[in-house]
């Protein structure tokens, strides 16, 4: 028997890539690759590690979320639904005309979202800053930032990843979600990152490597950090561009995904099916 | 010398297409070109020209900054850089690396910035250019050209490789509507005066001259004489060409896909203040708001970028006449 705590994720991981895959199959595009990899992350931390509260989302002991890799909105749109912080039939109106709930977050539109990012590298320094200013106010909330490996291009996650270690920020953990493709294709082909463990390690993190689809291994990880302290700390995420749904994953083009295409549309339709099933599966079948 | 197109109701090639393959032709002209591209190849087709001639594609990954940087340098040693992204990250992103590394330092480095204003669609806000060309209008000797369709687009790209110095091109990835006939050829600095009017005379460029003309055809349908220039090179100014239609018409208007702030409506602005012309003046564009998500078509209605607007607002100016 698995625990049953890691059994309701799996059934949460599952609500919420059918939520990303509905609204995008809705809008006929969308950023899918980047949206699935980080799945299984915002399960864990929503579901199980964050202080928040969605019938109270300015809660001032709430934990802090910053999703960097901004084009990823949907995914967090869609944990936030789950969670109740808005209803489910909100997330249809996804990028058109007059919505809250824009391609990349804005924290003046969407309740549960704290930092508007969407240019990329300017959510480090903004997580850095919501860092120091809780410690300078002696508040006991944390920070989470998620970072794309190609996003890690842009020097400004460096002068963040710099200010969080010379400060020793230890109520922030930066997440690099290793996804290995960025939009022009392989991290290795455009900007090799070379090793990205041992670079943050290099300026000072606490670092740990994580399988990105394994809930459990990510719940201990993020649970085991929340009580290091006195150091900058950092998870690599090994995870999969386009995570948890085989076509999606083999899918070489597959950071803008668009629907216009037969193959595509049913390979999405399959993909619904499969993830209702996981989503209605009985406790004990699990 | 310019012609206009017979049919206005079609769409010429993508721009992004008309970039590439200007590119791609100098390039076989002239084996110093470059593209640079800061990992957005897949979405302006730079990556076509990684294919064809890998040894003059270099690909940034995700570095606006660097990306500007290197290309000034490497036109220190002779090549001409061709530089892609997203309008407001080709811009305000990287500003002061235009001012020092480029500019300042009288470094080449042509920039495409793809999207600006409306065309930005569902990327959103954070993705939109209303102050690009003010941004960079303030900055000495850069050359600042909105592109109107795929003609003139790929003219520009042309005429960009033979100067030295900042050229910033701002227009849409996607197709738009033809206005000039191929083989059409134009003048940096210099407007293009497609109609003459006596009544009203409106500037515009990119796009929207397309809209223009539409209002033009509205506004002559109901007796009202509508000059259009196509001031698709925003800095130099051609302010000759301003000083002379503008001292002919009661109304002057600027219609741009930017804000109305420190655009090509301020620029015009200025240079019929400060020559004393007298028109009913008023520019048309983004009313120092941000930008949001929804459609290119749902965007313009929402900023009043639209023929209807012009009209309506045109049509009001001469009641006030
Ligand atoms: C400053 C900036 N430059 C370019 C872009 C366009 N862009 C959006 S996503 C992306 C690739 C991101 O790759 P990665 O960080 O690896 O994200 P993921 O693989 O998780 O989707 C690019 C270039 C942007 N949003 N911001
Ligand atoms: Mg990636």
């Amino acid at each position: 028997m698995r625990d049953t705590k890691i059994a309701g994720l799996e059934k949460m991981a599952a609500g919420v890539r059918y939520d990303i895959l509905n609204m995008l199959l809705k809008c006929g595009a969308g950023h899918l690759g980047g949206s699935f990899s980080i799945v299984e992350l915002l399960c864990v931390l929503y579901g199980s590690q964050m202080n928040h509260d969605p019938a109270n989302p300015d809660w001032s002991g709430r934990d802090y979320l910053v999703l960097s890799k901004g084009h990823a909105g949907p995914a967090l749109y869609a944990t936030l639904a789950h969670q109740g912080y808005f209803a489910h039939d909100q997330l249809d109106t996804l990028n058109c005309g007059g919505t809250d709930f824009p391609s990349h977050p804005d924290r003046l539109k969407t309740i549960g979202v704290d930092v508007t990012t969407g240019s990329l590298g300017q959510g480090t320094s903004q997580a850095a800053g919501v860092a120091y200013g809780l410690k300078l106010a002696k508040r006991d909330n944390h920070v989470y930032l998620i970072v794309g490996d190609g996003e890690l291009n842009e020097g400004q996650c460096w002068e963040a990843f710099q200010f969080i270690a010379h400060y020793r920020l230890d109520n922030l953990v930066v997440i690099i979600d290793d996804n290995k493709k960025q939009l022009d294709g392989y991290t290795q082909d455009v900007m090799n990152p070379f090793d990205i463990a041992k670079k943050m390690e290099a300026f000072g993190f606490y670092t740990m490597k994580v399988k990105g689809d394994d809930l459990e291994a990510i719940d201990l990880a993020v649970s085991y950090l929340r009580r290091v302290g006195s150091t900058a700390k950092c998870i690599v995420l090994d995870t999969v561009k386009g995570q948890g749904i085989g076509y999606f994953e083999e899918l070489m083009d597959n950071h803008s995904v668009k629907f216009d295409s037969q193959e595509n549309q049913k390979a999405a339709k399959a993909a619904l099916d499969e993830l209702e099933k996981l989503m209605n599966r009985e406790a004990e079948n699990v | 010398m310019f012609e206009l197109t017979e049919n206005r109701n079609t769409k010429g090639r993508e721009l992004r297409t008309s970039v590439v393959e200007s590119i791609l032709e100098l390039i076989k002209e002239n084996d110093k070109v470059v593209a640079l591209e800061a990992d957005l190849g897949g979405a302006s087709y730079f990556n076509k020209i990684n294919k064809a001639a890998p040894h003059n594609f270099i690909q940034m990954g995700i570095q606006e900054a660097n990306m500007v940087g290197v290309a000034a340098g490497i036109s220190i040693v002779g090549y001409v850089p061709f530089v892609h992204t997203f309008a407001p990250f080709a811009t305000r992103r990287v500003l002061d690396q235009i001012f020092m590394s480029g500019s300042y330092s009288k470094n080449t480095i042509n920039i495409y910035g793809s999207d600006p204003g409306y065309c930005v669609g569902t990327n959103g806000g954070t993705h939109t250019s209303f102050e690009d060309v003010a941004l960079l209008r303030a900055i000495p000797e850069i050359v600042i050209c909105d592109g109107a369709d795929d003609t003139q687009v790929a003219w520009i790209v042309k005429e960009f490789a033979k100067m030295e110095g900042v050229h910033y091109l701002r227009a849409n990835r996607k197709a738009v509507r033809d206005i000039y006939k191929a083989g059409s050829s134009f003048q940096i600095g210099k407007g293009n005066l497609i109609f003459e009017g006596k009544d009203v005379l409106i500037i515009s460029a990119g796009e929207l001259v397309s809209d223009a003309l539409d209002a033009r055809d509205i506004l002559e349908a109901q007796g009202y004489s509508v000059g259009v220039i196509d001031m698709f090179t925003i800095k130099p100014l051609d302010e000759k060409l301003i000083i002379e239609q503008a001292a002919k018409a009661k109304i002057v208007v600027t219609f741009e896909n930017h804000s109305v702030i420190g655009g090509l409506g301020s620029a015009v602005g200025e240079v019929i203040v400060e020559n004393r012309l007298n028109p009913i003046f008023k520019r048309i564009g983004v009313e120092d708001k941000f930008g949001q998500v929804g459609s290119p078509d749902f965007l313009k209605e929402k900023y009043g970028l639209t023929s209807k607007r012009l009209v309506k607002e045109i049509k009001t100016l001469s009641g006030k006449m």
